[in-house]
């Protein structure tokens, strides 16, 4: 398998690149983030996404979706990078779409994957406990209770969490708080009254919500993948998640990259551009490397995903720790190479730095899948 | 005893009678340094009386003459006073750009008139400067500034637009650089001035920084009258007409010397040990080591690297004392340290994780982990960005031919 894009999957990039030019551009990501919209996304543009395919990506044909899988997924999110694209893709099409496609029985496929598809329902996963990416820190409880389980805890920063009508929920139904066995995922209803859901704003402007669950009755049904054995899957849906998040980020560095070579190619000081003095060049043509490094980490572990979800892990968080380290670099040096400019609101190279900043650190930042793969190699 | 001996012990004991217990709360920061000037109004009692204490004492601007408001203490006395002040975590009474660059450039090239006006009134706090450098066509260089300054007879008439000026729009006066001379070679045309902000013509435009704030402005000037002269032997100008530049470097070496030594890792009101903070946080594992092996090596070195700088500043202000002046090694520390302020708030944020990322229903909050994260991104920019202070290391300090 060549490790380019087929020609399909270039026809959907440069039909990406088109529509969120002109429908989605970094002015339409300013205008949700200055003027609060309480979904903090465009809803009649999530809908052309959904109309396009884009809502149902990775979702088979079957249930309605474009069955485009997770390179598809990659090279939308990438185009959205470089956008700064605020929609609820993320959480619903790759995280909640993974979950129910690789995991759900056919009921509950039949039930969500051409909902996911049509983009009427929202998904959000639910894992983290605390400020910092642990998914094998579980606390949150399932305790059993007639036939089913009674779910309380707390869970932070979900992503799209306080617009998402469907939440997966990753709780304890055994085993100790840092035990991989005996955790179970649930999916439930967000609307629930035993779910309090409080929106915390973040710097890159996207959705997040922390929230408390209080006494919510589930039934075994209700179970996503296997009971105690969830934490498999936990690490599918991430692995899925961590690749494609490497994707939009790394479309974001690329996009600030080309803003910053444009720079140095026009704007003067000293009688001549600042692209001619080898200080600057010498860290372009090292971070354009670099970019080329991760590029190829980023497409790698969305073809992994492709050809053999289950053994993917170790590319994604390839692909996660090193977007994570090129991103933050390319955002950092837009902003220094810039110089005055570059610290101010009205420019765009602050957008990015913030994104890149949460994207880098949501389901575990570079220090993070280093330690993972040290761990995994048995070291 | 040594003389210096007992300066300290006076020193000592005068702090301790002195600085009121709720200024000795660490390092000042934006939001609670006393800064002075007409708009001021402290923001506590105790604020008010540690600035008025000092002001009697000279110790608002210790190293000034006193005939200027100062105490005119030696180098070797102020080290004695800061190191003092530090041991019981003192905050400076006042500090501003009038203090830390305007101050040092007067005392070297001023009239007595000049400074008599001029530095009394900055040791007094009554007086807010901002700096008037920066153009849209002249960022790091400098010197191919183009605000117009005519000969007027009775008066000088400015026009042409300066940007970046931090805090222009709550500042009284400015020291601005202007052309005078536009045939000749570009730094010798250039004059150093002194103007009332409140003069007809000027105008301010703020500029929102990447924190969501905005500190720093955009400065038009508008047919701006400036008379020649403020009073006898008080001109306008510093220096000589056409001689701004020699005016304008001295006081770039004092800026950068003021953000050099600024203790960076800890930026601004960080906490007095990354790593404690860190192994508070995110807690230790079995072996007592921080649960997180790659952010405790990122920590260690960033300690490491700050206790280096620290002794490097003081290494290079003690050969400074003891003989020639810090020349462009200034440049190093600037350089140094800021590049050691992001990393600290690079680090906080990194051990705050999710939480550090979270902003106000409003936005940033102002002097928030997140705001003082962005906001800091400028420090490797502002006072001569780092690749211009790598070029004078390598002219200046290594002696590399150019380009
Ligand atoms: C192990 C080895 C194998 C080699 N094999 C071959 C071979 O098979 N055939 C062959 O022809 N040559 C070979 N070389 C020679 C090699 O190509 C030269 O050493 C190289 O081009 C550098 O030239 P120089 O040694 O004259 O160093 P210089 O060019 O004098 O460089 C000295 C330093 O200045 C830097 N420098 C030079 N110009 C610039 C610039 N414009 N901008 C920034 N920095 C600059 C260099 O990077 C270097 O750090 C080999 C060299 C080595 C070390
Ligand atoms: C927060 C903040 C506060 C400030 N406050 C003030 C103030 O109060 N008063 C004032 O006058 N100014 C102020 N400044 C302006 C500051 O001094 C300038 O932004 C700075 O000198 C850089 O100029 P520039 O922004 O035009 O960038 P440019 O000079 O356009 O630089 C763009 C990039 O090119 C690089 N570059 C330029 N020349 C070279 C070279 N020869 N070799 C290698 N690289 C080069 C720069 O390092 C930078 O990375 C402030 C700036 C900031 C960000």
């Amino acid at each position: 398998m060549p490790l380019i894009l087929n020609e399909e999957q270039e026809m959907l990039q440069d039909a990406a690149n088109g529509f969120l030019a002109e429908k989605a551009p970094v002015a339409a990501f300013r205008k949700v983030r200055d003027n609060k919209p309480a979904d903090g996304f465009c809803r009649e543009l999530w809908s052309e996404m959904a109309e396009m395919g884009w809502a149902g990506i990775i979702v088979g044909e079957e249930h309605g979706g474009s069955g485009f899988g997770y390179v598809g997924a990659g090279v939308l999110a990438e185009q959205m990078g470089r956008n700064l694209t605020a929609s609820p893709f993320f959480s619903t099409s790759v995280l909640g779409a993974t979950a129910i496609q690789q995991y759900g029985t056919e009921k509950q496929k039949a039930e969500n994957l051409a909902a996911i598809s049509s983009g009427e329902t929202l998904y959000a996963l639910a894992v983290d406990e605390g400020p910092r990416h642990n998914p094998g820190r579980i606390a949150f409880s399932a305790i059993p209770s007639g036939n089913g389980f009674t779910l309380s805890g707390t869970k932070t920063f979900v992503a799209d969490g306080h617009v998402a009508d469907k939440l997966i929920i990753a709780a304890r139904t055994s085993g100790e708080q840092d035990d991989p066995h005996g955790i179970t995922l649930f999916l439930v209803d967000a609307d629930a009254p035993e779910i309090t859901r409080e929106h915390t704003p973040m710097v890159d402007s996207r959705n997040a919500a922390n929230l408390s669950v209080d006494g919510l009755e589930v039934t075994g049904d209700d179970i996503l993948g296997e009971l105690d054995g969830g934490f498999g899957a936990l690490e599918g849906i991430l692995s899925a998640g961590r690749a494609v998040l490497s994707a939009e980020m790394s479309g974001s560095a690329q996009q600030v990259f080309d803003v910053t070579t444009d720079y140095l190619k026009e704007r003067e000081q000293f009688g001549q551009k600042i692209g001619s003095f080898q200080g600057l060049q010498h860290r372009a043509a090292q971070l354009a490397t670099e970019i080329e490094m991760m590029k190829s980490a980023v497409l790698k572990s969305l073809k992994d995903l492709d050809q053999d979800f289950a053994n993917a892990g170790m590319t994604c968080s390839l692909a996660k720790a090193k977007t994570g380290q090129v991103a933050q670099l390319a955002t950092k040096e837009a902003i220094q190479m810039h110089g005055g400019i570059g610290v101010t609101d009205e420019y765009d190279v602050g957008l990015y730095f913030k994104r890149v900043h949460v994207a880098q650190q949501m389901f575990g930042d570079a220090g993070f899948h280093s330690d993972r793969w040290a761990k995994k190699s048995g070291y | 005893m040594s003389d210096l001996e007992n300066f300290r012990i006076e020193v000592r004991a005068w702090l301790q009678e002195n600085c009121p217990e709720e200024m000795r709360d660490g390092d000042i920061t934006a939001e609670n340094q006393c800064w002075g000037g007409r708009q001021w109004e402290f923001q506590s009692e105790a604020q008010k009386i540690w600035f008025e204490r000092a002001l009697a004492k000279g110790y608002t601007v210790p190293t000034w003459p006193k005939e200027y408001g100062g105490a005119g203490l030696s180098a070797d006395q102020a080290k004695i006073l800061d190191e003092e002040r530090q041991a019981i975590n003192a905050r400076k009474p006042l500090s501003n750009f009038g203090i830390s660059m305007l101050g040092p450039a007067l005392l070297a090239f001023g009239t007595h008139e000049q400074k008599a006006q001029h530095l009394t009134a900055i040791a007094r706090g009554e007086i807010r400067w901002c700096q008037g450098y920066s153009e849209p066509g002249a960022g790091s260089d400098l010197a191919s500034l183009k605000t117009k300054c005519e000969d007027k007879g009775d008066h000088w008439l400015i026009n042409g637009q300066k940007v970046w000026t931090s805090n222009a729009d709550i500042s009284d006066w400015i020291f601005c650089l202007v052309r005078t001379d536009f045939d000749a070679p570009k730094h010798k045309g250039i004059t150093f001035i002194l103007i009332d902000m409140a003069s007809e013509g000027i105008s301010v435009k703020p500029i929102v920084l990447i924190s969501g704030h905005s500190p720093f402005c955009e400065t038009f000037f508008d047919n701006v009258k400036v008379p020649k002269s403020y009073g006898e032997n008080n001109a306008s100008v510093v220096g000589e007409v056409n001689r701004g530049w020699d005016v304008a470097k001295n006081l770039l070496v004092h800026e950068r010397g003021m953000l050099g030594t600024m203790s960076p890792l800890r930026g601004t009101s960080g906490p007095e040990s990354l790593g404690k903070h860190a192994a508070e946080k995110i807690g230790l594992d079995a072996t007592g080591r921080l649960d997180d092996p790659a952010l405790r090596q990122s920590i260690a070195q960033a300690e490491l690297d700050d206790w280096a700088y620290n002794l490097t500043v003081e290494r290079l202000t003690d050969e400074a004392n003891a003989g020639s002046g810090l020349g462009a090694k200034s440049s190093m520390l600037k350089y140094a340290a800021s590049e050691l302020t992001k990393r600290g708030t690079e680090l906080l944020m990194e051990i705050e994780g999710t939480t550090g990322a979270t902003i106000g229903e409003d936005g940033i909050e102002y002097g928030s982990l997140a705001n003082n994260w962005l906001y800091h991104r400028a420090y490797s920019i502002l006072g001569g960005t780092t690749e211009v202070q790598f070029n004078i290391i390598s002219k200046r300090v290594l002696g590399l031919p150019s380009e």
